[in-house]
């Protein structure tokens, strides 16, 4: 009997040990932000000796999991508004940005060398504009060659937070796609085909001839594919560059957004980038383990504070200091420990 | 010799009586653990319907039977649109086409490997064709993503297009633009996949053919075509139809490499050669970012493929019973 009590109590230390040492943080969501958030968790890991855990399952999925409260942190790329954040008991702010790029693949076109904009980009989408010799994208490009073939419109089939932003763009610009298609992670797609995830798309674009599709910029620049230039809110035509996709966040009004809820499209400004995207972190306001959830904010402020260079290099776009600031305070006043 | 008879000294009535009892508990415990495990299969099976209707329930009372017609997909509509059609078309369309080639493809190679094959290439050709029921499914959508559908896009469709160009039906079966990803290029994708359950099985039941059977048609004179025709399909019938359903059970239910390659698109159209999408290859890409709704109405579509796999199978089982009939069993 003596035996079988060394063991009951030996597994009780061990299982209370356990416990005191598991900090390890989970989360769940966005696969966008996954490539540098498993980055910052390494550099997090090597600081801190603990580990976070983040499943990419999609933003949707990302939501469902902190609802359920089975995860310290969710991730989504299309923001909640301030009534739902309030209905859950979410505190929610911006982590990371991207790019959104359009890719084409036209016979002896190179990165950069085609200009398009908003409505035009909807039409092509929504299938008003079939060939690329089409009067309103020589308009834009009265020096390109363009061929007179039609245009493969390549979307994505999963539904994404990268497809919310590009469809909440063409909204913004087009009264014609707002009415037909509108914004959504998945839309009743008019025309085109539907490939699986940033990859799928970027290896579509590149295998097929006279398409155009929409990646993250990181997708685009990888694979090497020829991105557009593409005119902005201000009637500017600008460049996907670091610089450009910043300028459209400097230029937002984090401030005065209730929740952080901001769309980074068709922002103002002459630098700016019209489609910009925005991972978004969830966390309850009152955490069921209050420990993680303390943890879980170490993390961030580290990933604000040193994660920043890791960021550019994955070609993500780092929230500007004055963001960060603010997003400091609202974790002192709303998540409580 | 005395340790023995020692034994069965010992082994009196009482002993004999407590043997059989071990024995009837051996079986009796034999008999609840296979039943358990038979029964076991309804469960799950009922869990799975129970949970797929809870899961659909809104999607039905907001759709109806409508759902079934609607040939539109709009989650993002408000309030959403949603209807199968679309989906149902596709997974039929495809499985179908799939079926058409492989059928004749598969019972092809059984016969070669059964009756006209030589002894020294019977095992590498059966062993490359187990090798393909091995091959994950991703791999065979990478394949007819990259090699397969430039192949069709540049080659086989345009030649098909042309061939077929201004004839009636098929002229609108057949027509442009050729695509890389298409219902035809899924079809052939799932027709190589579902090769291997047509042909195992089929030289597996080839090979019960009593040989003196066979060997007395023979003797009356038969060619090999007529005792492949006459002697060797009618005494497997239910065996192969058994592997066809097995393969067609496994196309209308193929998910990834279908979401590889068919384009996933919502529309219907009347050429092959234009992207569509299945019911599988539509909650796979759209799951994980659903909700309310939109996460219903795909689970309907999942009850729906449930639903149509078991009228499917049905169906054939049914035909089945007919040939039986007509055969005099």
């Amino acid at each position: 009997m003596n035996f079988l009590k060394t063991i009951v109590a030996a597994g009780l230390v061990a299982a209370t040990t356990t416990t005191a040492f598991a900090a390890d943080i989970t989360g769940a969501g966005s696969t966008f932000i996954f490539p540098v958030l498993s980055k910052w968790a390494d550099a997090y890991k090597k600081e801190s000796g603990n580990g976070v855990n983040y499943q990419s399952i999609g933003s949707g999925a990302g939501i469902k999991q902190i609802q359920a409260k089975t995860v310290t942190f969710g991730a989504t790329d299309a923001p909640l508004k301030a009534d739902q954040l309030q209905k859950d008991g979410f505190a929610q702010w911006p982590m990371v940005m991207g790019g959104i790029v359009p890719v084409v693949n036209i016979e002896g076109i190179k990165a950069g060398e085609i200009v398009l904009d908003g409505a035009t980009l909807a039409d092509i989408f929504v299938g008003k504009i079939t060939k690329w010799d089409d009067a309103a994208i020589k308009k834009l490009n009265p020096n390109a060659k363009l061929p007179s073939e039609a245009i493969s419109v390549v979307h994505r089939a999963d539904g994404s937070g990268t497809t919310f932003n590009f469809t909440n763009y063409l909204s913004k610009t087009s009264a014609d796609w707002k009415s037909k298609v509108g914004e959504g992670t998945a839309v009743e797609w008019p025309v085109g085909v539907g490939a699986k995830g940033n990859e799928g798309v970027a290896g579509n674009i590149a295998q097929t001839k006279n398409s155009i599709g929409y990646v993250e910029y990181a997708y685009a620049k990888q694979n090497k594919l020829t991105y557009t230039k593409m005119v902005n809110k201000a009637g500017k035509t600008v460049d996907a560059t670091n610089e450009a996709f910043q300028a459209a966040a400097s230029n937002a009004d984090w401030t005065s957004a209730p929740g952080y809820y901001l769309i980074l499209t068709d922002q103002p400004g002459d630098k700016s980038w019209p489609i910009v995207a925005t991972t978004f972190v969830l966390m309850h306001k009152e955490a069921v383990d209050k420990a993680a959830s303390q943890e879980a904010l170490k993390f961030f402020k580290f990933a604000f504070e040193k994660g920043a260079k890791s960021a550019e290099e994955l070609d993500y776009i780092p929230m500007p200091d004055n963001v960060v600031k603010l997003i400091e305070k609202t974790w002192s006043a709303d998540i409580k420990s | 010799m005395a340790v023995q008879s020692d034994v069965i000294d010992d082994a009196g009535p009482y002993d004999r009586a407590k043997a059989l009892s071990a024995f009837k508990l051996g079986d009796v415990t034999f008999y609840w653990i296979t039943r358990l495990s038979a029964i076991s299969v309804l469960l799950i099976l009922g869990g799975i319907i129970i949970s797929l209707i809870i899961g659909a329930v809104p999607a039905m009372k907001e759709y109806g039977f409508a759902f079934l017609w609607t040939q539109r997909w709009a989650p993002s509509a408000d309030p959403p649109v949603l209807g199968a059609l679309g989906p149902m078309y596709g997974t039929l369309v495809t499985s179908f086409i799939a079926m058409l080639i492989a059928i004749p493809v598969g019972i092809g190679i059984a016969i070669f490997l059964t009756e006209l094959c030589p002894q020294w290439l019977r095992r590498p050709i059966g062993m490359a064709v187990e090798l393909l029921a091995g091959i994950p499914s991703i791999i065979y959508g990478m394949w007819g993503f990259f090699v397969l559908g430039p192949f069709l896009a540049n080659t086989f469709q345009p030649f098909m297009i042309k061939i077929f160009d201004g004839i009636p039906v098929l002229g609108a079966i057949f027509a442009g633009p050729p695509s890389y990803l298409s219902l035809f290029n899924a079809a052939l994708i799932l027709a190589i996949m579902v090769l291997p359950f047509i042909t195992s099985i089929s030289v597996d039941v080839f090979k019960t053919v009593p040989p003196v059977l066979k060997e007395a048609a023979y003797g009356v004179g038969c060619t090999t075509w007529e005792v492949v025709r006459s002697v060797v399909i009618p005494y497997t019938r239910v065996g192969i139809i058994g592997g066809v359903m097995l393969a067609l059970g496994r196309a209308l239910g193929e998910t990834m490499a279908v979401t590889f390659i068919i384009g996933n698109s919502f529309r219907i159209s009347s050429s092959i050669f234009a992207p569509g999408t299945t019911i599988s290859a539509a909650i796979a890409s759209e799951f994980a970012e659903s909700d309310g709704l939109h996460q219903s109405g795909l689970i309907l579509l999942g009850l729906l493929l449930f639903v149509l796999t078991f009228f499917v199978l049905a169906g054939a089982r049914l035909m089945l019973l007919r040939l039986e009939k007509k055969a005099g069993k």
